[in-house]
């Protein structure tokens, strides 16, 4: 697979998003959008210029967009509802649980800002729990876009599947490195670097530095796997089980509070399928702080240095 | 309307003494609404439930399915043999309606303040489609105290939704005390006559005024229709009216006798 490692293009997340809803508006006109006063951050807007009157601004009232958006997929539309992942995945999770997950209605539910890296507007805004929140409801698909192409192919890609949908999204501009070839499937990982001494399973804009990590441990003579899990539930058990076997230990990297997210998911996959040791990068059961994108990033572990540090400490500890 | 209100409410004391369930005052209290909704405003036909053009009605009260499961099927959704199984293991009549649970259900609710909000987007989607059906949400006082109905009430209101009606079942209770002392609900009728909504009083027990409240759906003024409906917890059995210790108790089966004579069912 041919990577812009490093990649010299960088691009919003829920840029993409709000592209990807305006062509999804232009060829299936049972597409209606919802945002809770939030559109310019979360590019619905995009989609509320060109389609006015598919497009609900509801306010500053997430209980209500869940619900408005469930009341409009009764009526057969494909209702997408967003705003930022703390108010949508937080505020509003009970909505979602009834008016949404336990009727299994076709909502998609696409929040940005989540993860550290909303940066200034700090730990408030920080949704660090959203994954462990939304893959608690039955039935509901979770997904984290790698990329700003990969998000563009999730929202296309998911608009035809029978239950909820969750797609996490971004503030920060991100690298654009997947490969044109790339193909989104839901459910399937990727791998998108093979090696046979560890293998780095992350998501969302984790992806990215685990590449950059695999280079840096490549000049020690370590040969790591990379994986994109752009779908955490359903989750790909048989990637994660080959990881087991074929690389022996496993390093899972997510921007979210280290419970109940893809280092949970791929823990209970392995021990059901082939156990073998696993080093969770994530944040550590704390809230964010302030700061920028990138200082947070480095504040947390997540930049490809102390990653590969991280990693090359746990090969240490659990020899082979 | 009155001898189909009193056998209904014959049978919710039945279910909540057979199944040893609660909520049996919430139930009586709005039989009257559901009766006068069903036999005389809701464009429905019992053998199409799907019907794309059929009006919604939706108990967001879910506590009080009883209510709605009797109404259902003495109004000939589906056989009320299978009331009997209310509550019971494999039925799919449970405390609180589940989704698709019987034919006519529209929504699974028991989390009270849902059933304002999304039925405000099953009136968006009305519009959409360019259809006509109009929604129609029953809600308990106690339920004005969930933020989410207010959230609505705002939406519903800037949308000019005049095929959305509630009817609130104010019957001065919520689950352990006064609705008015808990929080400031009165004035109800104002407050949403203040939130952009048409709102009308009615006695919640006369069908005439609730036929004519909610047969004037959509209303010439454009706006969404609030009913504030005055109603007596307990309603219908003497001893239960306006006695709030029925709001979880269980009638014994002397009680249930005694209440199906005062109902004339005996």
């Amino acid at each position: 697979m041919q990577l812009s490692v490093p990649s010299d293009r960088q691009a919003f997340t829920r840029d993409a998003y709000g592209d990807a809803l305006a062509e999804l508006g232009a060829r299936r006109p049972e597409v209606v959008v919802l945002d809770a006063d939030l559109s310019g951050s979360t590019k619905t807007s995009v989609f509320g210029k060109k389609f006015p009157e598919r497009f609900f601004n509801v306010g500053v009232s997430e209980a209500d967009l869940m619900c408005t958006a469930s009341g409009l997929a009764r009526s057969g539309k494909i209702p997408y509802a967003s705003t930022f992942a703390v108010f949508g995945a937080g505020k509003a999770w009970e909505m979602i649980r009834q008016a949404i997950a336990y009727p299994g209605l076709r909502v998609r539910i696409v929040l940005s800002h989540a993860g550290v890296t909303v940066g200034e507007d700090g730990a408030s805004h920080q949704m660090l729990e959203d994954l462990a929140l939304m893959r608690a409801l039955p039935g509901m698909t979770v997904i984290v876009p790698a990329d700003a192409a990969e998000t563009r192919q999730a929202v296309l890609g998911t608009v035809d599947v029978p239950g909820p949908v969750y797609i996490r999204l971004s503030r920060n501009k991100t690298p654009v490195f997947l490969p044109d070839s790339y193909e989104f499937r839901l459910g399937r990982a990727t791998v998108l670097r093979d090696g046979s001494d560890v293998s780095l399973i992350a998501c969302g804009q984790l992806v990215y530095p685990a590449l950059l990590a695999a280079d840096l441990l490549q000049r020690d003579g370590i040969r790591a796997r990379v994986l994109n899990m752009s779908t955490l539930k359903p989750l790909d058990r048989e990637a994660v089980q080959a990881c087991a076997q074929e690389t022996g230990r496993i390093v899972t990297l997510e921007e979210h509070n280290i419970y109940g997210g893809l280092a949970e998911a791929v823990a209970r996959a392995l021990v059901e399928t082939h156990p073998a040791p696993l080093h969770a990068i994530a944040v550590q059961d704390r809230f964010g702080l302030s700061g920028t994108a990138d200082e947070l990033l480095d504040y947390f572990g997540f930049t490809p240095q102390k990653i590969a540090d991280e990693t090359r400490k746990f090969l240490k500890a659990t020899p082979a | 309307m009155d001898e189909t209100a009193r056998r209904i409410r014959g049978r919710l004391v039945d279910m909540s003494h057979r199944a040893k369930t609660p909520h049996l005052a919430s139930a009586l209290s709005c039989v009257d609404i559901l009766v006068a909704a069903y036999w005389g405003v809701l464009r429905i036909d019992p053998a199409l439930p799907q019907d794309p053009d059929r009006d919604r009605f939706i108990l967001s009260k879910g506590h009080a399915a009883t209510a709605l499961y009797a109404t259902l099927a003495q109004r000939g959704f589906f056989d009320p043999a299978l009331l009997d199984s209310f509550a019971a293991d494999g039925s799919p009549l449970a405390e609180h309606p589940a989704p698709r649970c019987a034919p006519g259900v529209e929504l699974a609710t028991g989390s009270l303040g849902h059933g304002l909000p999304v039925g405000l987007g099953i009136a968006l989607g009305c519009r959409l489609l360019h259809r006509s059906y109009r929604v129609f949400v029953v809600m308990s006082d106690g339920e004005c105290n969930e933020g989410s109905v207010w959230e609505a009430a705002l939406l519903a209101a800037a949308h000019r939704l005049d095929r959305l009606c509630i009817v609130i079942d104010y019957n001065k209770w919520q689950a352990t005390a006064r609705s008015n002392e808990t929080m400031a609900l009165s004035p109800l009728r104002e407050k949403w006559q203040a939130f952009g909504w048409e709102a009308v009083e009615v006695d919640g027990h006369d069908p005439a005024a609730l036929l004519e409240a909610m047969g004037g759906v959509p209303h010439p003024s454009g706006r969404p229709r609030a009913i504030v409906a005055h109603t007596v917890k307990g309603k219908g059995v003497s001893f239960m009216e306006d006695d709030n210790n029925w709001h979880y108790r269980v009638p014994t089966a002397e009680e249930v006798r005694r209440a199906k004579e005062e109902l004339g069912l005996a």
